[in-house]
């Protein structure tokens, strides 16, 4: 007979009192800080390893008439050099729809395009050799911007609109109408690991491959039709990112693609490890968008009709960008009931690399117009523009359908920043700022209160399905595989802690693997903030399925009901009796109980028609504000963030502490977003700001000194995972009150009469201008 | 050529040309991988260690000019400081991606084991180098005033 361990449990380090709810400590944490984290990069390298390097376009449009790659292949140390051409199968690697070639395919669509790849036995040699073709070019114009794209009419999708009631007549016939333009800078994603994948061959055609992406089943898939295999035998790893936020959702394919065709080319594992300087100006990034609203409103500032037009540019191919100004159109109202209201969005081509997602997938972009409008109303008014936002807010029962047709339910917006203002004094300060102003010349300070309301779930329905997989084995110990992938977020952490609640035992005792597409299938990309929405609920329903195997057995053993069997403290009790959690395993081992099981969940609730452009897209909104105050000197267009203050809902926490980090980390990433993080392409289209000298994020010194983070306590009203709400991409959004406050700075200088004109993002030069255009205007 | 390098308090030979930076000395040669490459161009801090005890940036600092001196990386911190830098990033719950942290530690117990009660604007300063995407920012000070309040 075969011999179990001694069911004595697991040795703990921690108390065996940390379960959902509390801030358990981040899997990986203790790794991380000693250096033991591994990642893609950090892997024992298979022997014979071949690294990939690829060859990128130096024009930005044009025909490839020639390409000479014979000093590539003859120098030293390269093994196998591939074109297009050498694809077995799909040339076309797009997400969603075509026009994502694996390697370029005769023609050139952005600068930097991938044309070629090579593998070599060094890095070094790889990428020299790449320096090594002859490539010819026929230069055809290029398309740079969104205003040349709508001229020349070249888009990726159809338009999209969301109309409700009648905006033209309310429009034509208001007392008060107001135009205005913003345009929204994009934004690299600048994870610190870039873009890497290690594939390594199996036996026959099997292919194995590690890459860093948010969507390992897409890569499966993609692998598999490039190399026209079938999915079966690929199988795609993913452990752990070094950040993603959106940049390695569909862009991780391309070099997981090229590594595992040169893999299975050469019958040796390649790694393909992109420079940075390459990542960034072969992968896509945040969207541009330049946005127009036309609003109409009585005297009290209360919004009767809008006509707002969000115009996405693309890049060169459709990639995400249906869904992604699909979701910029679904939240240009942000929180704000706007009457008769016409959304349009536009999905503009033009030749930059393919724009994708990142952390709000065009919600922000969308956003900024909707804050744009309300600041704009509120200075024609001459009224503080806090007033002038709560005045519009959805309402609970009347005013509360979205442009989209859907019913905005469970509203607690209100409340939330009525704590908020509050608890920042909002209107001492307000006081205090005036005073300063006025007596202040150069030196300005400003303050903003911006609320956020973000629709949570995968606007393409088919996606909001997740996959569990749980093994518990004969010493007690929990093995849970999911299809989300971690990326810094505490998924895994997350996960782990409904398991260990699920089952009453310490969270030490549940191994969350890493994310694997022969554990679980058809998995969606972890992103749309859904991770733990998602898999949380297939891990759960996955331990429902083995704790009733185990009830039931339980109550045959003490003859009392399945129902009442409790797990708890490391304890299974069914009436009187109780057993050790691990020794109660062993037993229902022998009693031949299967300890596996898959879990599965499907959102429930949500659809959309597209034909009506209605409909509900959102299982449910997550909701926060922030309150930002700013000094701007009015010489130099610098500023910086004096103090943030976040109420933000998140509904009941899992894991408080990993909740903080997403809403402060989301928060300053979204604000280099709209001030210091600036794209540039040059006349001819090339990206300038292509390494991060002369692209800056936010370092530790732009980071507000006083900064409150608080939880709203309210659980979500819908049936989510013990009812918390997803926190990934919303606090990014809090940041738009730096850029409201940065105006609300400037518009000092008019008595807040005046709403400058300042895009984003609002570098210092911008703010310099926008602060000279409006002393010139009020000179004048 | 063969060079010598003290790493971790151990010469180690490593075979590469002297122009080879560090970062790569220590990853590929002595396969210790705690260290990260983020930027190559000594932008971003990922791949910060010490030499004598001062912070680098060893993606773009050659290793000869460290032959006759102390490297110490991230699997190498022994000191009191260290140990304590380490508990509070633990306790604080710095990480997020993680990819970034060991470059922010390495600099965090440079910064405390010459000025161990800094200032706000001496964190800002001493940790400007060391970019996080995650922006743990808030999380990196005050671990640091933790830790210092320890020492």
């Amino acid at each position: 007979m075969r011999k179990l361990v001694q069911p004595q449990g697991l040795p703990s380090p921690f108390k065996p009192t940390s379960k959902a709810g509390k801030s358990h400590p981040h899997e990986s944490a203790t790794r991380q800080v000693q250096g033991q984290a591994r990642y893609i990069d950090d892997m024992p390298e298979p022997q014979g390893l071949l690294y990939g390097a690829v060859g990128i376009s130096t024009i930005t449009h044009g025909l490839i008439t020639s390409m000479d790659l014979s000093a590539v292949r003859s120098f030293p140390g390269v093994v196998d050099v591939v074109t297009l051409d050498d694809v077995p199968g799909h040339t076309d690697i797009g997400a969603v729809f075509e026009g994502d070639p694996l390697l370029a395919d005769g023609k050139v669509l952005f600068q930097g395009q991938p044309l070629f790849a090579v593998a070599a036995t060094s890095i070094d040699a790889a990428r020299k050799a790449t320096q090594l073709a002859k490539v010819e070019y026929e230069s055809l114009d290029a398309c740079l911007s969104v205003k040349q794209a709508r001229a020349e009419n070249k888009t990726v999708r159809p338009v999209h609109v969301n109309l409700n009631g009648d905006p033209d007549t309310v429009l034509a016939s208001a007392k008060n109408t107001l135009k205005g333009h913003a345009s929204v800078g994009g934004q690299e994603h600048m994870y610190l690991e870039g873009q890497i994948s290690l594939a390594i061959p199996e036996e026959d055609d099997r292919i194995s491959v590690f890459a860093s992406s948010q969507h390992p089943s897409e890569v499966q898939k993609l692998v598999a039709e490039v190399l026209d295999i079938p999915l079966n035998k690929v199988i795609v790893d993913m452990r752990r990112m070094g950040g993603g936020f959106g940049g390695k959702e569909s862009q991780a394919a391309q070099w997981s693609c090229i590594a595992a065709l040169l893999a299975s080319r050469t019958g040796k594992a390649v790694k393909m490890r992109v420079p940075r300087m390459q990542d960034m100006q072969a992968t896509g990034k945040r969207h541009p968008f330049e946005n127009f609203y036309h609003v109409a409103f009585d005297d009290t500032g209360l919004i009767q009709a809008a006509d707002i037009d969000v115009s996405g540019n693309c890049g060169y191919s459709p990639d995400l960008s249906d869904g992604i100004v699909d979701r910029a159109m679904f939240h240009a109202d942000n929180a704000y009931f706007m009457g008769d209201v016409r959304v349009t969005g536009h999905r503009w081509m033009t030749n930059t690399v393919s724009h994708t997602a990142f952390r709000g997938f065009g919600g922000p972009q969308g956003m900024v117009a909707a804050e744009a409008m309300l600041d704009g109303i509120a200075r024609k008014l001459g009224e503080d523009p806090l007033i002038i936002r709560k005045r519009n807010l959805y309402q609970d029962k009347a005013r509360n359908v979205t442009p989209y047709g859907m019913e905005v339910e469970h509203n607690l917006i209100g409340d939330l920043i009525a704590r908020l203002e509050e608890s920042s004094h909002y209107w001492k300060r307000r006081e205090e700022i005036k005073a300063y102003n006025a007596k202040s010349q150069i030196l300005k300070k400003g303050l903003a209160l911006t609320p956020l309301k973000f629709g949570i779930s995968f606007t393409a329905q088919h996606l909001n399905q997740a996959g569990a997989l749980l093994h518990i084995y004969t010493d007690g110990s929990l093995q849970i595989s999911h299809g989300g992938t971690e990326m810094g977020q505490g998924l895994h952490t997350k996960i782990a802690q409904i398991c260990a609640n699920e089952f009453g035992i310490p969270v030490e005792h549940v191994e969350v693997t890493s994310t694997r597409t022969d554990k679980v299938p058809n998995t969606s990309p972890t992103a749309a903030s859904s991770g733990t929405d998602l898999n949380g609920k297939a891990a759960q329903n996955a331990c429902l399925s083995i704790k009733q195997r185990l009830a039931e057995f339980a109550a045959e053993l003490t003859g009392g009901k399945a129902e009442d069997v409790v797990f708890d403290n490391q304890q299974v009790i069914s009436g009187d009796q109780s057993w050790p959690f691990a020794e109660f395993i062993q037993k229902a081992y022998f009693a031949r109980i299967s300890l596996s099981s898959t879990g599965f969940y499907k959102t429930p609730k949500i659809y959309y028609d597209r034909a009506t452009g209605t409909g509900r897209p959102f299982f449910y909104f997550a909701y926060g504000a922030s309150v930002s105050e700013v000094t701007v000197d009015t010489l130099t267009g610098e500023y910086c963030v004096n103090q943030v203050d976040i109420l933000h809902d998140v509904g009941n926490s899992i894991n408080p502490a990993l909740d903080k980090g997403q809403i402060e980390g989301g928060f300053i990433q979204g604000m280099g977003w709209l001030t210091t993080e600036e794209l540039k392409w040059d006349a001819k289209g090339k990206l300038i700001s292509n390494n991060p000298a002369t692209y800056k994020i936010p370092a530790i010194g732009d980071t507000p000194p006083v900064f409150n983070v608080d939880l709203y306590p309210r659980a979500n009203d819908e049936d989510s995972i013990y009812h918390s709400k997803a926190v990934g991409e919303p606090p990014l959004m809090l940041a738009i009150s730096v850029w409201c406050a940065i105006k609300d700075a400037l518009s000092s200088i008019g008595d807040y009469k005046v709403d400058p004109k300042l895009d984003t993002p609002a570098t210092p030069e911008k703010v310099l201008m926008a602060a000279m255009a409006l002393q010139q205007e009020l000179g004048a | 050529m063969s060079v010598t390098l003290n790493v971790n308090g151990v010469d180690r030979q490593i075979d590469a040309t002297p122009d080879t930076p560090i970062l790569w000395a220590i990853r590929d040669h002595l396969e210790m991988t705690g260290t990260k490459f983020g930027c190559g161009m000594a932008q971003c801090g990922a791949c910060t260690v010490h030499l004598n005890g001062q912070p680098i940036r060893s993606c773009v600092t050659p290793i000869m000019a460290a032959v006759g001196q102390k490297i110490t990386t991230i699997e190498g911190v022994q000191s009191n400081v260290a140990k304590v830098v380490q508990a509070a990033w633990d306790t604080v719950q710095v990480p997020q991606c993680g990819y970034c942290q060991s470059g922010q530690i390495m600099s965090a117990i440079a910064l405390l084991e010459r000025n161990p009660k800094p200032t706000d604007a001496d964190i800002d300063a001493a940790m400007s180098g060391n970019i996080c995407r995650c922006a743990t920012y808030v999380r990196i000070r005050s671990a640091i005033k933790s830790a210092a309040e320890q020492l």
